[in-house]
């Protein structure tokens, strides 16, 4: 497992892992939804599944997520304001709807499944179904 | 509500003029800027980054904003399928108008950064009366 304990080399480390798995076939076979944002990365954590998803700005109840199965739903808006009578001289970030569905290759804990949502960051904690966890098997 | 769909930005890197001293990459962060008669507002989207790890400074009329990534989260976590990458954030922004730096507030929600920047009694705009 990788560690980035390593202050001087930690950081890039931790890119170079990131970007070796960059659309790394693991989620290929599944339908993505109807949009791709917002972009999610996933990770191994033990035996559960972390899904981290940038959403800076979005407030929680414009934000929703379902689970069924093996598929994670995420949907909701994003919304900037901007004050009356002001002038405008950038205008960079995105707004709009979301939707988007994952498929993950292996069937989750629906039930189990923990959200956070912290400094614009939605982290999903995906705990596998008892039925996708390895058994060991007796020799008899 | 029929609002459009977002699309997806490509993380911009950051191309400094002069290449830094650290060899991981830095991102640059979405900006809106707007402004009224009192003040300049810069919003900036800097997801994951936590308020102590965040630098904000006015020089030489140059806004600067660094953003340093803990990636401590990221221990014990193995990557099996990515779409973005993650880093420090830096953008600065050359300012026309005079500002009270003294004044400057800067508050952090949910991965959003809004720097409120007075203008100075000079700066503000006047209305001329015709006599």
């Amino acid at each position: 497992m990788a560690t980035y304990s390593d202050p001087f080399s930690a950081l890039l480390a931790l890119q170079r892992a990131l970007d070796s798995r960059i659309s790394s076939g693991w989620l290929a076979r599944s339908p993505s939804g109807m949009g791709g944002y917002p972009p999610i990365n996933i990770f191994q954590q033990g035996e559960n599944l972390v899904a981290i998803v940038e959403l800076p700005g979005v407030e929680r109840r414009n934000l929703q997520i379902e689970a069924k199965e093996n598929t994670i739903r995420i949907h909701g808006s994003k919304e900037v304001t901007f004050p009356k009578e002001v002038s405008v001289h950038r205008r960079e970030r995105s707004v709009g709807a979301f939707d988007r569905t994952i498929s993950l290759p292996i069937p989750v804990n629906a039930d189990a499944i923990r959200a956070e949502y912290n400094e614009g960051i939605l982290a999903l904690f995906l705990p596998p179904a008892e039925s996708a966890k390895p058994r060991n098997i007796e020799i008899s | 509500m029929n609002q459009q769909e977002i699309q997806t930005q490509q993380k911009r890197e950051v191309e400094g003029r002069q290449e830094s001293i650290n060899a991981a990459r830095s991102f640059v962060p979405p900006t809106d800027i707007f402004e009224d008669d009192h003040a300049l507002i810069v919003v900036m989207e800097i997801p994951g980054i936590q308020r102590d790890n965040v630098d904000v400074r006015v020089e030489n009329n140059v806004l600067t904003l660094e953003a340093r990534l803990d990636y401590a989260k990221y221990q014990g976590l193995k990557p099996v399928y990515t779409e973005y990458n993650v880093g420090n954030y830096a953008r600065s922004f050359e300012l026309s108008g005079k500002i009270n730096q003294d004044a400057i507030r800067a508050e952090l929600a949910d991965g959003v950064m809004t720097l409120t920047l007075p203008k100075t009694e000079s700066a503000k705009p006047r209305r001329i009366s015709i006599s």
